[in-house]
């Protein structure tokens, strides 16, 4: 059997030592009436050569975005990534451990995420950071909880413009809570500055803002800042880090709590996951934060050392009590961020921003050349941004995959009221010749 | 360590009463279990609370004690010493480490003296 | 020890990644722009490769040696689920692509669902939950919406053994509902008196791990589980331990309602260090109404696998997109590679490696609870406590012996615990030689208790100073 190193001999020798006749004897415990009498239904085992050939076909099924060209994101990005991140990431000594919690041999892993908390920090412009949350919905739905279990008030205001399923999981995470999940609508692609103000009110525990929001435009934080202090509400920013090279630093800007999706910095589209959620807050926050943190201290002859710290907090100390339920995160993903960041370094990481901007720009002048393309809203973006046309998206996009191009997202499907809108994404990934081909074959539709 | 000047609960506190005010802290019982005090989670003053209300916890590296409010009150001071040195808990448990002080309208009830208190550490083991 | 990063960093060092770029540049305009850059790293990449390659090698693995921490399951992560999982058919696609551009991943998806169901006996399974613990809180809104939608809000308690995990309270209350706790009896397992009193009209539902902490099958549990019926409440298995019954016995045929799998855990996916894990839930019939959109599903009139997201009576979603994928890709991997045969004959050694370790260890240290175990047991060196020596004593000396030590100090209702659980890919001669280290350590107890004291003496630092990291909290770096 795979990985199973006994054999028949020493498996025998195992029963008389532990005094049995067979392993049958060892699940006697095991009553007869719910014994299953049946083999499990699965296929018989494979060997490895068949496992690889039939999952390598599953593999190929699948159109993959390095074979075509995708313009497609909200919310899961194609970035460069060195080719040393991933070597990285294969050390098994990292990726075959478990959670630190036995510091002396756990070094590796604890001064990693170490350093990508500081990393974090720095991006955000923030104090402290945890070692990870599942992805960007659930750090943004603790962030909220964290928001309303400072504040002890009942009311959350969210931007209609934050990513539609992250909305969502907030709104699963607060079941139970009693809380009031307001939405703040939007306005010329923006959140209304208006509707934020009035729908303030005392008992708002948090104000919450994606930026870039999920059209691609950035918004103005320091406003939402300021009407958020006005009640004592927190301001709870959801960001992509990779626009951090270019964008103020949301702690230079007031925010309490910055969360997002790492998935930007070096990891895979992966079909969804695992990504990576981070939090950071400041300093009269830390205590609140969910989830394990790595803290810096000194073994007794004076050598530095890490360890988990701040476990108080935790599920496995304080039970019904704990400030998240939290336990295996995504340490690994953190690693190939802190790795990511470290290759790319503060230059790299404003170039890639530079470039995103710099070439949606060039999209959207080029598309907006076409004959019925609209770029409907007119504030800044970053990598995104949306094009209304006369044509249904989905029309456009199987033109457009014809071609080799991975088109848009309709956001109908989230923004019923945005009909023929599509959001568009252009990395750095993409090249003028790209682009200049998606100009040209959806031109070729009229 | 038991003074007998203070009255006590189950919950390992101490209690010392000033006529319309009481000053909580936790005893030198629990502050050894506890080991050594990292954080101490101070309410806000003028805090309203009910009888057996959380009131705020003591937390060492591998464990958390809550505090209750003996009796129903409004938080008048916390020792604001604990939030740079938490560790006076564990050097001086019924003097430099007392926690808050609860301004109350009635005694709380059902309190330990000394003697029993003693003699509830003493089942326990 | 090694140099923080930050430290290695020279201004103007490091290398470039992307290409000129291509487009020609315009202005624009942006109010809250960055002035500082962040204080990243500028280093080679060759440094780079050596920082976290020396970092490395201050990590201790399954790929290192003997991992046997309770239930956790560190069995061997097979390196062709890697492999796999790093093919571009699966690291390249996006969650928002076309479902007739991503049959291969749907197709995966969908079987590692029904594979899932027939392990655990169960009807529906949802893929999304990121790890165990989101697992249970999905499982527990799937009853709370259950009681919801028969009229039954009032059942808001959770009822969990003093044995269970610490996710399984921390989740409860996540969700809202309250903790009833109750103890074991003095086999170990649930105290069915204690039971008995604690459920009512207000009982939710029961969390059990079965076989629980301590290694033991709960052999009453067709009668827990009637009780708990006839109270009206569901069952929820919390799968962490699942490792010891696959084709053995069955959550579902016990009479449980809602399961978790730790993929991480029972189907070999790697540990990440701490992440990244897999919690899919399983469930009877009446649940799946509220499981999280989507599920996967095929049509088999277009002969194609589709997302169904019209199920109105769902809980909603509890992550982005459809859960951590690329674990999903290796834990199916596993599946495949094993068969019903290999995954039963796993949980039959992994019960086997248990029991003769056990064995071995029953003459040097007490045991609370005797056997037979499942796939895992509990030491209890309480009779080392009078010469000074604790449990984390032991677990620190056998750093030195070469090994990961085991869990300490869990269950809590054990004094002193040590939690052993070796699992199936484990050979006779490892179990052998950790029994030995075990053996001399409970010598050096007697004979020469500060070695113990002051262990461990041979890994890179020394027992770490938790309380000034707590006290001082440096929690990052900062330019001195």
């Amino acid at each position: 059997m795979p990985y199973i190193p006994h054999t028949a001999e020493e498996i025998q020798k195992m029963l008389r030592t532990i005094g049995v006749n067979s392993t049958d004897d060892l699940f006697s415990d095991i009553a007869e009436e719910i014994r299953l009498k049946r083999a499990l239904n699965l296929p018989r085992g494979l060997s490895e050569k068949e496992t690889w050939d039939k999952i390598n076909g599953l593999a190929s099924k699948n159109k993959h975005m390095g074979k075509h060209i995708c313009f497609l994101g909200a919310g899961a990005y194609q970035h460069y990534c060195p080719k040393a991140v991933k070597h990285i990431l294969s050390r098994s000594e990292f990726y075959t451990a478990y959670t630190p919690y036995q510091p002396e041999i756990s070094q590796g892993t604890l001064q990693t995420i170490f350093e990508y908390q500081t990393m974090i920090c720095e991006l955000t412009g923030m104090d402290a950071a945890n070692a990870s949350h599942y992805d960007g919905a659930t750090a943004l739905a603790e962030g909220v909880s964290l928001a309303i279990d400072v504040t002890k008030r009942k009311h959350v205001l969210i931007s209609s413009l934050v990513h539609p399923e992250y909305r969502q999981t907030v709104a699963t995470y607060l079941e139970g809570k009693n809380i009031t999940l307001d939405q703040i609508p939007y306005q010329d692609g923006l959140t209304s500055k208006k509707e934020l103000e009035q729908r303030m009110n005392k008992n708002t525990a948090a104000v919450v803002m994606q930026t870039p929001n999920f059209f691609g435009a950035i918004e103005e934080l320091s406003y939402a800042a300021q009407v958020a202090q006005q009640t004592g509400a927190l301001l709870i920013v959801c960001v992509d880090p990779i626009s951090l090279g270019i964008l103020e630093a949301p702690g230079n800007l007031q925010a309490d709590v910055v969360v997002g999706e790492g998935q930007s910095l070096g990891l895979p589209l992966n079909f969804g996951g695992p990504y990576l959620g981070f939090m950071a807050v400041k300093n009269k926050y830390v205590r609140r934060l969910p989830g394990r943190i790595v803290g810096k201290t000194q073994d007794r002859l004076g050598n530095e050392g890490y360890v988990l710290t701040l476990q108080a907090r935790e599920q496995h100390i304080r039970r019904e009590r704990a400030s998240s339920n939290i336990c295996s995160n995504q340490a690994l993903c953190a690693l190939g961020a802190a790795v990511y960041l470290s290759l790319m370094g503060p230059e790299g990481i404003r170039e890639v921003g530079r470039q995103c901007i710099q070439k949606g720009i060039y999209t959207k002048k080029l598309l907006s050349k076409i004959p019925g393309i609209k770029i409907p809203f007119p504030a800044t973006t970053f990598k995104e941004f949306i094009v209304e046309t006369t044509e249904e998206p989905q029309r456009i996009n199987e033109h457009l995959w014809k071609a080799g191009i991975m088109g848009g997202l309709d956001v109908s499907g989230f923004y019923p009221e945005l009909k023929n809108h599509i959001l568009l994404c252009v990395t750095e990934m993409r090249t003028r010749e790209d682009i200049e081909k998606l100009a040209s074959v959806w031109g070729d539709m009229s | 360590m038991i003074p007998k000047d203070l009255l006590y609960t189950e919950e390992h506190e101490w209690l010392r009463l000033q006529e319309n005010k009481v000053i909580i802290g936790i005893t030198d019982f629990a502050q050894k279990e506890l080991g050594d005090v990292v954080f101490v989670d101070l309410p806000e003053v003028n805090l309203v609370l009910e009888a057996n209300d959380v009131l705020g916890g003591v937390e060492s590296v591998k464990a958390v004690s809550d505090i209750y409010a003996p009796c129903p009150g409004r938080i008048a001071a916390v020792n604001e010493a604990l939030t740079d040195t938490p560790d006076l808990i564990n050097e001086d448990p019924y003097g430099e480490g007392w926690i808050v002080e609860l301004e109350i309208e009635e005694a709380p009830k059902n309190l330990l003296s000394a003697a029993e208190y003693e003699e509830f550490l003493n089942k326990g083991e | 020890m090694e140099q923080i990063i930050f430290e290695k960093s020279v201004p103007g060092r490091g290398e470039k990644y992307l290409p000129q770029l291509d487009v020609p540049e315009e202005d624009y305009n942006i109010s809250e722009k960055r002035e500082v850059p962040p204080t990243l790293p500028q280093i080679s990449e060759l440094d780079c490769m050596r920082h976290y390659t020396r970092l490395s090698h201050l990590n201790y693995g399954v790929d290192t040696g003997f991992y046997p921490l309770g239930s956790c399951t560190m069995k061997y992560n097979p390196k062709i689920n890697e492999e796999v999982a790093n093919l571009p058919g699966f690291t390249d696609i996006h969650p928002y692509q076309g479902e007739e551009t991503v049959q291969g991943a749907l197709q995966l998806m969908s079987e590692l669902q029904s594979y899932l169901k027939d392990i655990a006996g169960m009807d529906g399974v949802t893929l999304q939950p990121a790890a165990g613990a989101q697992g249970e809180l999905t499982g527990l809104l799937l009853i709370k919406a259950y009681h919801q939608a028969k009229g039954e809000e009032r059942r808001d308690k959770i009822i969990v053994p003093d044995t269970s995990h610490g996710t399984n309270p921390a989740s409860a209350a996540l969700c809202g509902l309250k903790i009833i706790q109750i103890p074991s009896d003095d086999k170990g397992t649930v105290d069915i008196e204690a039971l008995k009193q604690a459920v009512g009209h207000d009982t939710a539902a029961l969390m059990l791990t079965n076989p629980n902490t301590l290694g033991l099958f709960e052999e009453n549990i067709t009668e827990i589980a009637d009780i708990v019926h006839d109270a009206g409440g569901l069952l929820y298995y919390d799968g962490a331990n699942m490792n010891a019954i696959m084709g053995y016995a069955r959550p579902g045929d016990m009479g449980f309602d809602v399961v978790h799998f730790n993929l991480h855990k029972t189907f070999a996916a790697p540990h990440g260090g701490g992440g990244p894990g897999a919690g899919p839930v399983g469930v009877k019939d009446f649940l799946s109404p509220f499981l999280p959109v989507p599920i996967i599903r095929f049509d088999s009139s277009k002969e194609k696998y589709y997302f169904d997201y019209n199920r109105p009576q769902s809980i909603g979603r509890v992550k982005a997109f459809y859960g951590q994928f690329s674990v999903l890709v290796k834990a199916y991997t596993y599946m495949v590679r094993m068969g019903w045969d290999g995954l039963k004959k796993a949980s039959e050694i992994a019960v086997l490696n248990a029991n003769y370790l056990m064995q071995l260890l029953s003459a040097s240290y007490y045991q609370p609870f005797r056997g037979p175990c499942k796939h895992e047991f509990v030491l209890s060196p309480k009779n080392l406590k009078s010469l000074g020596i604790h449990t984390l004593d032991i677990a620190k000396r056998l750093m030195d012996y070469g090994f990961h030590p085991p869990t300490i100090y869990f269950p809590l209702i054990v004094e002193e615990a040590i939690m052993i659980e070796p699992t199936e890919t484990e050979s006779k001669e490892t179990l052998d030689t950790f029994s030995e280290a075990l053996k001399m350590i409970a010598t050096e107890a007697q004979e020469n208790p500060e070695v113990l004291k002051t262990a461990p003496h041979s890994t890179p630092v020394g027992r770490l100073d938790e309380v000034m990291a707590a006290r001082k909290q440096i929690l990052r770096w900062l330019t001195s």
